[in-house]
Order: structure tokens, then sequence, then C-alpha cells
């Protein structure tokens, strides 16, 4: 599972992240909300194959799951559900300037303070880590998490049926 | 040839981050607005999974964060697709710049 040298870690990493970020720049930039919707997935797959760099195989899984199919999904319907806004695309003028600057000083920041920060140790755990250890520790350690996860799952799920649901039906039923 | 660190992935993420918050400040369409959420959320969780890897003793808590965030994601989605499908139904339209009714 790990990559054999550290030749192709490196060109593996370098490619991902450069479709990563090409294709996140084409999600913030494209005028077309449907083309940016398409570079969304391809953002997520990168970021998948990131995760795969890090021996995060289960992780990497989960990602093109839920990321690359049901997000991706759940925003195409968004912007097909929403029709006329599909020609709509960026704020023009006002906003664009300080949004620029705003995201670039804290990336800049955020850049800066994580490479000066003093990590606890240089070299920790190198070695694939197996899915069964992420489950050991779900299930175990973080059960209680977990749980709560999943009725946070379920209030969403039964809030967005209460929103999305058409109006004028409660008084319908009453 | 410069061995892949921790901090590669940090600055990958620093910069998946900025991006992500021109999205949510520029975009008009609050789709838009809403994937360059998805956008932030996955820079977070590459840094948890890179910090859980390479930083303090082995072990999965880094990736067991990054499920909880991707869970996070599924949820705030779901919400926020009902309550785009609320506003358009509204307004007919889901221009970020339209929905003002809680201005002061």
């Amino acid at each position: 599972m790990p990559p054999s040298t550290d030749f192709g870690l490196t060109l593996s990493f370098y490619a991902l992240a450069t479709v990563t970020v090409v294709s996140a720049l084409m999600v913030v930039s494209l005028r077309n909300i449907f083309h940016a919707g398409l570079f969304l997935v391809l953002a997520f797959i990168g970021v998948a194959g990131i995760y795969l760099t890090l021996n995060a195989a289960f992780l990497a899984a989960v990602q093109v799951l839920v990321y690359g199919g049901a997000i991706a999904v759940l925003m195409l319907f968004a912007i097909f559900l929403t029709r006329n806004a599909m020609t709509e695309g960026n704020l023009s003028g006002r906003f664009q300037a300080p949004a620029m600057v705003a995201a670039l000083l804290i990336g800049v920041l955020f850049s800066y303070a994580f490479l000066m920060a003093n990590w606890a140790s240089g070299k920790g755990a190198a070695e694939y880590l197996p899915p069964e250890q992420v489950a050991d520790a779900l299930f175990n350690q973080f059960v209680f998490p977990f749980e709560l996860a999943s009725i946070m799952l379920l209030v969403a799920m039964i809030g967005a049926i209460v929103l999305a649901r058409p109006p004028g039906r409660e008084t319908e039923d009453a | 040839m410069i061995e892949i660190g921790l901090n590669h992935y940090m600055v990958l993420s620093a910069v998946l981050f900025s991006i992500g918050l021109y999205g949510v400040l520029s975009r008009r369409n609050a789709v838009g607005v809403l994937m360059s959420v998805e956008l932030l959320l996955n820079s977070v969780n590459i840094a948890l999974i890179a910090i859980g890897r390479y930083v303090g003793e082995a072990g999965a808590t880094g990736q067991v964060f990054a499920l909880f965030v991707i869970t996070v994601a599924a949820a705030e989605a779901s919400v926020a697709l009902a309550l785009l499908i609320a506003i358009y139904r509204d307004r007919g339209g889901v221009d970020v710049e339209s929905a003002t009714a809680l201005q002061g």
C-alpha cells in the first residue's frame, strides 16, 4: 500500500496537489456554476488522492463515496433546482478585491504559522495505518461522539425535510 | 528530490483554505458559496490527517477527527440545500445579495 519510493511519493503528491489546487481555483472563478460544480468533483477526487499519499486508505474511500458521490450529487441538484442562477457568476467589482486580499492574507499567515510551528515530533507514524485501527479508535475511544454524530445526522435530515417542504402545507394539514 | 513532509501538506491545506475563503467571500450565487465551504472543510481534513500521521505517537485520532468533519459536512450540505430551496421559492433566486431580510 505505501508508495514504494520517495520519488513516487513526491511525484504523486505534486501531481495531486496541482490537480486539486487548479480545480479549486476553477470552482471559485468560473462564471458557469455548473462547470464549477464539475470541477468541485475533480477537486474532491484530488483530495482523496492526497489522503492516499498520507496512507489513509479508508479516508480516501470515504472521501470518494461521501464527497465525490453524495455531496457532489447534492450540489448538482442544488444547481438544477435553482435553475435561473446558472448564468450568474461571481460578484462583480465591489467585493472582489477585498475578498482577494483577505484570502491571500489568510493563506500567507496560515502558511507562515504552519511552517514556523514547533511540532512536537518530526517523524511520527510513517508506516501504513490499517483501517482496522481507525475502526478500533472510532468504536472504542470515540464511541460517544460517534453516537452523537448519528443523532446529528438524523436532526439534520428532519430539519432539511421541514425546511424544504412546500409552503402552505402546514395550513393544509391543520 | 525533496522529501514530502508535514510542511508540504500544511501549505497545501493553507492554499486550499484561502481559495475556499475567496470563494465564500466573492461568490454571489449561494450554491457557489456552498461549494467553497466544502473546499474549506476539505482543506481542514488534509491538515487533520497530515498532523495525525506526522505528529505525536502513531494512532488513528487524526483520521477519526476527519471522519467527524466529513459527517458534519454531509449534514451541513443537506440543511444548506434545503435553505437554498426555501430561499429560491421565496425570492425566485439564490443571489446572496438579495437575501437581506435580517439586515438591521
